[in-house]
């Protein structure tokens, strides 16, 4: 025979009971600033983006052209060579369909996050940033895509530069 | 006697208040490409790193991610430790005595210039129910340690001048010091209270740097290019964190590192010991952590030794000579590491116009400040230890 659950005393909690403060609890709020030193290849990268031109850096010795850029080649562990310029077009390697927004709204309409592998670049190197300009159902892995750039008064130097990307109509 | 493990190869960059043409992975690149190449090794033949870092100094969670580029390491085992540099030896030491690895390195930077808030950073570390909503500032943690410290130990305020003044000075012959400066106790006890008994002038100034240390075990160490600098003993405690019963005057902490340090080391007489690189964060600290590492029986004798100069570069037992945190500058997660750049460098005689003779054994100590009680030891010698 099953024994008899044993009822447990206590004070149940709504949400009201919270609310009206009938409980401990310690709230805090972070004041916390920072300003990261963007260096030598961010920096390019965005003085570059204000300039509305995207910038790579290459590796002579595995002979990749790479986006971001980067004074370093992470594979061969030597400093990258030269300052290339590439496209502002390029290929979708990736994407999502994101129904959620980043403070967790559900969107009707949903944002297109993508990674674009640029033209110009190493294969598989690419940006991620976001695609508009197209219903959510047509988006394809492959498709070709430009960059849509904010009026030249506006850009600050930041990834936000590109205002976002849009399928090249053949 | 177990196997020998030893640092065959240093990187560093110097310390600076900021450092706005670099970012942190190029800052790390440039130290990890010194060390490789002082180490006579392939990136290739790594077999492990370690970082050590806390994402609320790099503004960035889970930074461990964020760190095999520069160094190396990508595709290959690592991991980030939220402690000083010194306990990344510990670990990279006991991952080559386990023998999954021959060559281990280790890691630690600042970008302290990039902090913005560095008060409301400490801040986060109080404890949130007990201590942070009083709001205070988290020096006052210091100076609350200081005053017991002194009133127990009878070391006087003036002891504290005369450290922040030998250190400051001693940073005039490192060339990668930050804030070398020919200060007399005078000007120290001449600068404002911050938390009295604690003063402006005797409180280290945070500076962006990185370190990379290769570690290898007795093998690779016997053939390296450079001379090996052999980990004779390695220790790490913590105290209490509650601030309202922990030990105060005594950096319980050192001690128990320092006892594990000195039996793996043999060394019956810490005064074996010629050359100290201690964590001076505030100048009281570095005589706190002196007595605790067992180099006086009490505070009194630690203040008659120092006004007799024996922690001078030219005393019995010289200590940061490199200039320590006050002279250097203080790099965070760094401190311990460049505590140990130090003693390689004097080890091998390649410590330039600071160089002292004859140096055998050196002693690295850290501590990860306010308000923690999170210490480490590491010993290191020209001699693999028997
Ligand atoms: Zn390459």
């Amino acid at each position: 025979m099953k024994p008899e659950p044993k009822l447990v005393r206590g004070t149940p909690l709504d949400e009201k009971a919270l609310k009206r403060g009938k409980t401990f609890s310690v709230t805090y709020e972070p004041r916390l600033r920072y300003g990261w030193d963007t260096g030598q290849a961010i920096s390019r990268y965005l003085a570059e983006l204000k300039e509305g031109r995207l910038i790579a850096r290459s590796c002579r010795k595995c002979e990749r052209v790479m986006i971001p850029p980067r004074m370093f080649c992470e594979r061969c562990f030597r400093p990258t060579d030269e300052w290339v310029y590439v496209k502002d077009t390029g290929k979708i390697f990736t994407f999502s369909l994101c129904y959620v927004s980043w403070d967790v709204r559900r969107l009707k309409q949903p944002e297109i996050p993508a990674v674009i592998e640029i033209d110009g670049a190493s294969p598989g190197m690419g940006i991620l940033h976001v695609v508009k300009k197209i219903a959510p159902g047509k988006v394809r892995i492959g498709m070709a895509v430009r960059a849509v750039w904010r009026p030249k008064a506006k850009r600050i130097g930041s990834v936000t530069d590109i205002a976002y990307w849009q399928p090249i109509k053949n | 006697m177990p196997d020998g493990v030893a640092i065959i190869g240093v990187g560093f960059t110097s310390l600076q208040p900021s450092t706005p043409h670099l970012s942190f992975k190029e800052l790390m690149f440039e130290a990890a490409q010194k060390a490789y190449l002082d180490a006579g090794v392939q990136p290739n033949e790594i077999d492990s790193f370690v970082t050590c870092a806390e994402d609320f100094n790099e503004g960035l969670s889970i930074f461990d991610e964020y760190t095999p580029d520069q160094l190396g390491a990508v595709q290959k085992p690592m991991h980030t430790l939220t402690q000083d540099g010194l306990h990344g030896i510990a670990d990279a030491l006991m991952q080559i005595r386990s023998g999954i690895a021959e060559l281990v390195v280790v890691e630690a930077h600042s970008k302290a210039s990039n902090v913005k808030t560095p008060e409301w950073l400490l801040d986060y570390a109080l404890d949130p129910i007990y201590n942070r909503p009083l709001g205070f500032n988290p020096h006052a943690v210091a100076g609350l340690e200081m005053n017991v410290f002194l009133h127990e130990t009878g070391i006087r305020a003036e002891h504290c001048a005369q450290v922040a003044a030998k250190n400051r000075r001693n940073a005039l012959r490192n060339p990668v010091a930050a804030y070398p400066l020919a200060l007399t106790p005078m000007h120290v006890e001449s600068s404002p209270y911050v938390a009295y008994p604690l003063r402006e002038a005797e409180i280290a100034e945070r500076a962006d740097g990185c370190v990379v240390v290769v570690l290898a075990n007795e093998a690779r160490a016997q053939r390296s290019q450079s001379k090996a600098a052999w980990i004779c003993g390695v220790g790490f405690a913590n105290d209490s964190a509650t601030l309202e019963s922990r030990d105060w005057v005594r950096a319980e902490y050192v001690r128990i590192a320092a006892e594990r340090a000195y039996r793996q080391a043999a060394i019956q007489n810490p005064r074996e010991i010629r050359l100290f690189e201690v964590d001076d964060t505030y100048a009281y600290k570095e005589l706190q952590h002196l007595i605790a590492l067992g180099l006086y029986s009490e505070g009194a004798e630690a203040g008659r030794s120092l006004e007799a100069g024996e922690t001078k570069p030219d005393g019995k037992i010289p200590v940061n000579v490199s200039g320590g945190a006050l002279g250097m500058g203080l790099p965070l997660e760094a401190s311990g590491l460049y505590r140990v750049v130090e003693l390689v460098l004097q080890l091998r005689g390649q410590a330039g116009a600071r160089q002292l003779p004859d140096i055998r054994l050196g002693l690295a100590q850290s501590w990860r400040g306010v308000p923690t009680t999170s210490g480490a030891v590491v010993i290191l010698g020209t001699e693999r230890p028997q």
